[in-house]
Formats: structure tokens, sequence, C-alpha cells
């Protein structure tokens, strides 16, 4: 664990997408029943969507609850999976259409679903070090389902966005300590030519998400860390609804401090944006003062841990822009053809 | 400036003309007005075209023409200006002739829109606006009409701009030349689908090919020559190129200026025009039109349509021999079959569509949403 | 649009960002040398208000060759909360939201792909406002 102290969270924002398709719908064309579903629906990037509009939705918001000037953030960190260019950065754009451009720092990141979190770690060093005053760090993905798979029915879309700076009255957080546990476990990847990612099974269970999470949130609980009781809000990488509810009770933390940041499933598992997301649920409804232990899960494989304590200012900043449950409750459901339309499965040569 | 008279027209049949070329059209109707002016000489060309560039991969249009009708030597170039290229050779050409510099001048127009995918003829007149703004977000020709026709309908209610496809196409039963030469009810045009609500299909103006081409002469040419003549006016104003950043969407300003110049180059008044060739690319325009250019008060043009005044028997026949939607519209060439029209109406030329003791007619010509205008006068001598 | 000219229409189709004449108020999406309305020659940077209203709409069956594949779409007239009028795709719009007067929001997204290989045009949309945020 490392105790932090010197970055806050100015900003955030969490996106999601209007669309929705029920797993049930397409458990319909694989024969699929639902007691063997793993979340209820999940969100689908619209046609016009990729992960660099996304993140410039989020990243909007979270400038609008920061207030400061887009020109004064140096480095615009997107971790994503599913970024539209192999080569070119969605850094660059998102800070082009934010009127963040030129920015000092802007490569794009890649560790699975936890590219989101490496970018908030960056980031947190860059402000630490006082390379740059302000930082945004985004997690998006429009994650790519293999049909008939067992992650078609979770893989989503979402973007989640932080603007960090030095801690000051107008913080809504303060990033506490932080934890990293990596480590080279194969447990799901996609070589770069491949549409979809391939995983394997049942090993990214309990040698992949579990270890990994429980790893690095032990690393910030023992010893000399903190305690599950000073602890409020416990937000963990959700690809499904089961593992973060049994990595809970793995490690002896209550149900009810889990479920506040619980989306998967509502919107199914988002990927880089995934445990962000959990945290920008959090954060729209946390008291100054309450504390968050922030787990994401990356296969490759590690997981990212925060302490992020919240502060006054949250409580005049959080309505600057609109909360994540007006994107979580405005739907519009759509049929399996209309999904695969969207996804560009039927366009597609 | 001298008076300029038109001594001669030839045509082709507006359609899809598979087997033939733009230039083969373009030598088709101008030695057709050679031969009616009893010409085989002119002293310059002026061809209007709006798409070679993008269709035919074909630029330098001018000296294309002059080779392919064996004047290789004189001057001869391209006009352009969107839709209303044909009418912008006219009146570069009437420039020509007005200022004593030439004694005659060949105006041709022609388009091959057949050659190109119907979503290729929209992207060509999306060009019309700017590639960063309209093109760029794929706001077409068709849906800026259909977003004036909203407005309209708020406004003034809309029932009867169906009325002018109808009208139109009254007219051109048996016009040789026309694209379609057939009657269109009212029930057909209301029940056809929409290109861009709510503009129907049978609204809009059709793809078609063709060209038409005008000698132009001076005085003094004129009084040696035995073709029937007639005598020019060409005025023209621009706006600005989207409707909607001008100050009043609903009014072309464009038309209303080039209307209020040429009636005055003419010494007119409106009530001395028998006839007028609207500009009808689709039935907002062609109402836009006759409102703008102070022939209907706003929001009554339609009415007059369903009403049957503008009919041939009507007090203010309109597209006398279809106009856009009936006769065909091949962009660059639509002016001067305009003018064509109008000539062989004032020279007691015009057959079944004659409207009879027509002294004056005017035709007004449009390039892209009311941005370019032009109005043309043609008067019995 | 060529890559050159879609680079230096960037603040205007991602942002909104222009120009205003500071004689006549005229909006101009490049900075110009002249008004494009008084020809005045002194202009102000401005970023369009994002919020606005849904003035008219149209919805295009047979679009340009660029739009085929998105087919159909909307176009609307929008007036933004600063009187200017700008026109805009329409996305994400359930059909009982697609009327006029209803309050949109500018958003960034997809205008247009170049194929598997050229690149990707983003510029701003309009959505319906689903949700309003207080003002900063």
């Amino acid at each position: 664990m490392v105790r932090v102290g010197g970055v806050a969270i100015r900003g955030y924002g969490g996106y999601v997408p209007r669309y929705r398709i029920r797993a049930e719908e397409i458990g319909r064309i694989w024969g699929v029943g639902a007691a063997e579903l793993p979340v209820g629906e999940k969100s689908v990037a619209g046609p016009d969507e990729d992960v660099a509009t996304m993140a410039v939705e989020a990243a909007r918001m979270a400038l609008r609850r920061a207030g400061i000037d887009p020109r004064k953030i140096g480095a615009i960190h997107v971790g994503s999976e599913s970024k539209p260019y192999a080569v070119k950065p969605t850094g660059t754009i998102v800070a082009e259409a934010i009127g963040a451009n030129p920015s000092k720092l802007a490569a794009d990141f890649e560790f699975a679903c936890k590219a989101g979190t490496e970018a908030l770690s960056l980031i947190s060093g860059l402000i630490q070090t006082g390379i740059i005053e302000y930082g945004l760090a985004i997690g998006a993905d429009t994650a790519q389902g293999r049909p008939r798979d067992a992650l078609e029915y979770t893989a989503a879309s979402g973007a989640a966005a932080f603007i960090l700076g030095k801690p000051d009255r107008q913080a809504v957080a303060l990033i506490e300590a932080w934890s990293g546990y990596v480590t080279d476990t194969p447990d799901f990847w996609r070589r770069p030519f491949d549409r979809y990612p391939v995983h394997a099974a049942r090993f990214t269970g309990a040698p992949a998400y579990f270890k990994h999470v429980v790893g690095a949130v032990k690393s910030l609980l023992d010893g000399d860390g903190y305690s599950i009781d000073e602890i409020d809000y416990f937000v963990f990488h959700q690809p499904n609804v089961k593992f973060p509810l049994a990595a809970a009770k793995m490690l002896g933390i209550p149900k009810e401090k889990v479920l506040p940041g619980l989306l998967s499933d509502k919107i199914g598992n988002t990927y880089s944006a995934c445990s962000l997301l959990g945290l920008v649920k959090v954060l729209d409804q946390a008291q100054p003062g309450q504390k968050i232990l922030l787990a994401s899960y990356g296969s490759g494989a590690g997981s990212d841990a925060f302490i992020i304590k919240v502060l006054d200012a949250i409580l005049e900043r959080r309505d600057l822009a609109p909360r994540l449950d007006s994107f979580l409750e405005d739907k519009i459901y759509i049929d399996y053809a209309t999904y695969l339309k969207f996804r560009g499965e039927i366009l597609r040569r | 400036m001298g008076k300029v008279f038109i001594a001669g027209v030839g045509f082709t049949k507006i359609a899809e003309h598979w087997d033939r070329s733009l230039d083969g059209l373009l030598v088709e109707a101008s030695l057709k007005a050679f031969d009616n002016a009893g010409l085989s000489e002119v002293d310059s060309i002026y061809v209007g075209n709006a798409l070679a560039e993008a269709l035919q991969d074909q630029m330098h249009l001018g000296a294309a023409v002059a080779e392919d009708l064996g004047l290789a030597r004189i001057p001869a170039f391209r006009v352009e200006a969107a839709e209303a290229s044909g009418a912008a050779a006219l009146y570069a050409g009437f420039n020509e002739v007005a200022s004593g510099r030439a004694d005659a001048v060949l105006v041709v127009g022609g388009e091959k829109l057949s050659d190109g995918l119907p979503e290729e003829v929209s992207s060509g007149l999306m060009m019309g606006g700017r590639p960063y703004y309209e093109s760029f977000i794929g706001a077409d020709f068709y849906s800026l009409n259909a977003l004036l026709y909203r407005i309209y309908c708020e406004r003034y209610g809309c029932d009867n701009l169906a009325s002018f496809p109808v009208m139109s196409h009254a007219h051109a039963e048996g016009v040789a030349h026309a694209q379609y030469p057939f009657k269109l009810s009212l029930e057909k045009v209301l029940s056809s689908p929409f290109i861009a609500e709510p503009l129907r299909r049978l609204e809009v103006s059709g793809i078609g090919d063709g060209a038409a081409a005008v000698i132009l002469v001076g005085e003094r040419l004129a009084g040696k020559l035995k073709s029937p003549l007639s005598q020019l006016q060409v005025a023209s104003a621009t706006d600005r190129l989207n409707p909607f950043d001008r100050e009043s969407p609903l009014r072309f300003q464009s038309v209303g200026l080039a209307v209020s110049l040429v009636l005055r180059d003419a010494r007119l008044s409106r009530n001395e025009i028998g006839f007028i060739e609207l500009y009808d690319a689709t039935s907002i325009m062609a109402a836009l039109c006759l409102e703008s250019s102070g022939f209907a008060d706003p929001g009554k043009s339609g009415e007059l349509a369903a009403r049957g005044e503008l009919d041939l028997g009507g007090s203010l026949p309109c597209n006398t021999f279809g106009g856009l939607k009936a006769r065909g519209h091949p962009l660059g060439a639509t002016a001067l079959y305009q003018i064509a029209e109008a000539h062989l109406q004032v020279t007691d030329q015009a057959g079944r569509n004659q409207v009879d003791s027509a002294g004056a007619g005017l035709a007004i010509a449009i390039g892209g949403v009311g941005a370019t205008a032009f109005a043309s006068i043609v008067k019995r001598v | 649009m060529r890559v050159p000219s879609y680079w230096r229409n960037m603040p205007f189709i991602y942002r909104l960002s222009g120009w205003r004449c500071e004689h006549c108020g005229a909006f101009h999406p490049v900075k110009p040398l002249l008004c494009r309305r008084c020809r005045s020659r002194r202009f102000s940077a401005v970023e369009l208000p994002r919020t606005g209203r849904l003035r008219a709409y149209t919805i295009l069956r047979s679009p340009p060759k660029e739009f085929k594949d998105l087919a159909p779409y909307a176009i609307g007239l929008i007036e933004l909360d600063d009187g200017t009028r700008v026109l805009g795709q329409l996305t994400d719009f359930r059909s009982e939201e697609l009327r006029n007067g209803v309050r949109v929001e500018a958003v960034f997204r997809r205008i247009r792909v170049n194929g598997e290989e050229g690149l990707i045009e983003y510029g701003y949309k309009f959505r319906p406002v689903a949700r309003e945020a207080s003002p900063p």
C-alpha cells in the first residue's frame, strides 16, 4: 500500500448509452434459459457511438463538476480495449473535443478491464510529482461480445472520467491510499486482428479475478492499513453479479457496503469503465467524510485498489452535471437484430 | 447596353439517355439551335453544367464543346452556379452580346445525371452548401427543402403545395421533349413515399439527362436573320448559402431582387408578364418562387395552383411545357429549357401548349436553396 | 472531408466553437476576414451554447452516398439558447420524442467513417435532453 494524499478528484462523470438489450433476449436466440443468465440486461452503444464519443461525454461532465479551464489539463489518458484506432490516441480526440489541446501527454492504455484505473493511477503520479496541474483519466469501452459465448450477455458499453488535481477547497474527494497487484495470468486475451477476445472459462475465477482483487484489497486492509469498519463503500470490478459479491464474502465485507456501487445487473460489464462507473454511482450518493474502497480487475492480470475519502465540496459540485442514475434510468430496449446492426455485425463483410 | 435577341433554340428530349454521352447531348442541342437560327458560326460559346467533374470526370467543357462543334478556335468556357448553371451561362453570353463585343454567341447547357447513382446525384447537389457544414452532416438539398416546408406549413398551412406538381404534369401531356409527359393526380402525389418528410417523392423533380441551347444575337445581326426572334433580358442576385442564415428563410430574397431588376431592365410591370417558368425542383420552391417574386401573397401560392389560376388557361399560366417536375430538370440545362420554351411561346410556336398572345414570359432559375437566382424575361418582338 | 479540411474545422464540428461579428453578431464557424452579413472586420471567439430547442426536423430516406448506411436519419434545425440557428443530425430519439419545440443538447458522435481504413470523422449531433443539470 502507498499512502498518497497529494492527489484529489476535482471532477467526475459517468456515461452509459441509452440502448439496452435484455439478457433473456440474447438467451432466446441461443436457447439459454433465465436461470443461467449472469445479468439482467446490458448497455449497447448506438451506431454513432464509440470509445471516443463516450469518453467525451463523461469528460465533459467531469469538467462541469471540476469547473476548471480545460487548457490547464496537462494529460488525458484513456484506458480501453476497444479503442477506435489501433494507432492514433483516443486522448487527443477527447482533448480537442473538450478544448484541452495542446496538452503534454495523451497516450491510450490497455490492461483489459483495468485500463481505466491504470490511467487513474498514472495520472495520480503525474499530479503528485507536479508534472501536470490537472489530469484527466478515463475508462471507456464498447466491449466486443462473441455471439453465443457466455460473455455476450455481459460485454457492454460505457465510460467514466475523472479530473485529478492537487487537493483544494473545490476537490470532491481525496485519494488517500493506493495499491496494485499484477502478475502474468492469461485468463482472457485478444490477438491483434481478431474481433473477439478469448477467455479461459473457469480459470477466470479463482486464479484470476479473485486472486488479484483480493490481493490488492488485502494490501490496503492488512497490517497498519484500513479496517473494513472505517470504509463505507466497497466498489469492485463487476463482470457479473456473482463475482463482486463472492469477493466481498471472501474478505468479510458486508454485502450492504457493496450493493450501492453494484451496477452490473442493469448495465452489464462496461470493461474499462466498469469499476469506475461503480465509483461514480457511489460519489453521486456518498456524504463528506465517508470512505470508498475501489478495486478494479483487468485480465492478464491485475488489480488496482484505492482508498478515496469524500470531501465537503461534493455537496455543491455533484449536481453540476447529471447523476449516473439519469443515464441508468433512461433506456431504450432493442432486439437482437437491432443489436447486431448497432454493433456492425450485419454491415460488416 | 445593346439589345439582345434569341435567334434560335434547340433541345434534346429529357430521359435517362443510357446510350448517349454528355458531349453528344450538348452537340445535338447546339446543332438544333444553329439550324433554328439559320446560322453556322458564333463568336463564342458558353456552356452551363453543374456536375461534369463529379459524374463524368470531365472538366474543360467549354473547349470540349468547341472542338465537338468543329469550332475549336473561338472562346469557349463553362459557367457554374450550382443547379442554375445554365442561367449563369446565359447571363455571361447575354453580357457579351449586349456589350457589343460579340454579334452572336451559343449558350448551351447539358447534364448527364444518369451516369451517376441517385445517391451520387444527391451528394453532388449537396455541394451547393459548405463541406464542413451541410455536406459534413448530410443536410442535403431535399432535407433543407423539407425544413422550409415544415416552417411554411406551421406559418401558413400547406395543404395546397402538392397542387404544383399536378399543374406541371397537366401541361406536359403530349410534350415531345418532356421526361414525364403524363398527368399526375393529387392523390398520387399525396400517397407517394417521403423523400425527406414532409416532402414527398412526387413533389420533387426526377433525375434525367438533356441539353438545351439558344443562339443570342445583337441588333445588327438580328436584322439580317429570317428566323423568328424574341428579346432577352437577364438579371441575377445572390443570398446567403444556407436559408436558415437569412433574415426570413421563407422569402427567397435573391429571387425577389433578380425579378425586380429584370422587370426594370425590360421596362415591364408584373401585370405584363403573360406566363412564368417557375423553378419547381420541389413543390415548396415553386411556392416560394411565386411568392418571393411578388406574384402571389405569402402563403397563398398553393391556393392559386389548386384553383387552376396557374393552368395554361388560367390568369397566370406557369410551367407551360411541364416545368422542372414534368418536363424535367437536367441541372445545367434546365434554365435553357425554360428560355427555349419561353421563346416558343412568344414566337407563337408552342403548339398545343400555346399561351394566347403572350407578350412576355418570365423564367426563374435557382442555385442551391435560393443562394443564387436568375430572372429572365423573353419578350415578343 | 479530406484530412486537412477536417482538421481545420475541428473546433467548430467538435465543440461548436467559432467567431461572432462584434458589429452585427453573425456567427461564423471559421474565423473570417470579413463578416458575411455586414462586412465588418472584428470578431470575438465564442463557443455556442450546447442546448437549445428543435425548431423543425425532417427524416431523410434517400440520402446522399456518404450517408447511405445511416438511412433513415433525421436532420434538425435547432435554435440554441443564445438564438443562433444551427443545423445538425438528430440522434438517440424515440419516435415520440421527435417533435417541434423539444429541448435538445449537443453531443459528440461519429458523423462518418471512411471505410475500414480511412479516417473516422467525429462531430456534433443533437439528442433530446433527458436530464437537465443545474447551471454552473
